[in-house]
């Protein structure tokens, strides 16, 4: 309508429609925990680097060691950790259901609703676990 | 479903399961492989951060000082950052559309490169540095 049918419009230059269209994409489990393993993914890419830091400031001595102790003892610290904890066991458990989906098992529309929610629990149940299991040693 | 894909690919092709790329499937065993070293190195990791919670700086270099710490810990590098530059460049072809796609692929394959190499180093001065501990 908008176009000249006669004049050659270049397929590849024209904008195509994203699939999926996540405005009109009614979100749902398996969609949200296939983004999330992206997203924490990313987050513990950005945690590595927290932990090259860490590492360098080990190597470095007690004074740069020290400082790096003092911010993640921080509260924005303890929640940046808190949140990269999460992050790792969701990637965890959410990769495991990967590997498992790669050796071809578990795809009834059943198995992976009831593995998805299993993620999902195991990974705020660890979680919890994790930092109940660190203030316990903390003291 | 085996005749539609016959029509589009050779017996070769589906014989030996590469795609026109040919390199695809070395990428994807790579990342498998990597995470599943991860899953006991990652595991290993947090409990042992776990169990140094509160402790303080001579406590944790004389655990990093341990040949298996340090063995581990370089392990766990090598893989994480090995992990994370194939899954991040994934993300970056799947949403990044511009131009700057190729200078984002590569300049997260270098900086995961060089970040696991930094720390690396920083267990292996640790280990064989001289120091307090």
């Amino acid at each position: 309508m908008d176009s000249d049918p006669t004049v050659h419009i270049d397929p590849a230059a024209r904008p195509r429609p994203l699939s999926p269209n996540i405005q009109i994409y009614r979100p749902q489990l398996t969609s949200v925990l296939s983004i999330a393993n992206r997203i924490t993914g990313v987050i513990l890419s950005l945690g590595a680097v927290g932990l090259v830091i860490w590492l360098g400031a080990a190597s470095a001595g007690p004074r740069a060691f020290g400082a790096v102790r003092g911010i993640v003892g921080s509260w924005g610290g303890q929640i940046v950790l808190a949140g990269c904890t999460f992050a790792y066991f969701l990637h965890l458990c959410g990769g495991l259901r990967h590997l498992a989906w790669d050796t071809v098992h578990g795809f009834e529309l059943r198995t992976i609703y009831i593995s998805g929610w299993a993620v999902v629990a195991a990974s705020i149940g660890l979680t919890l676990a994790a930092w109940l299991a660190s203030l316990f040693v903390a003291g | 479903m085996a005749v539609i894909r016959s029509v589009r690919r050779s017996p070769l092709a589906i014989a030996m399961g590469l795609g026109s790329a040919k390199t695809g499937a070395a990428q994807w065993w790579a990342e498998r492989v990597t995470a599943i070293a991860l899953v006991p190195l990652t595991v290993w990791f947090v409990a042992a951060i776990i169990a140094h919670s509160g402790s303080d700086y001579l406590s944790v270099i004389s655990w990093l000082r341990s040949p298996l710490t340090a063995s581990l810990m370089v392990l766990l590098l090598i893989h994480v950052f090995y992990h994370s530059a194939l899954g991040l460049q994934v993300v970056i072809e799947d949403y990044v559309h511009s131009g700057a796609r190729f200078a984002a692929v590569i300049a997260v394959r270098l900086g995961c490169f060089g970040l696991a190499v930094l720390g690396i180093v920083d267990v292996l001065r640790v280990a064989f540095g001289g120091g307090p501990g």
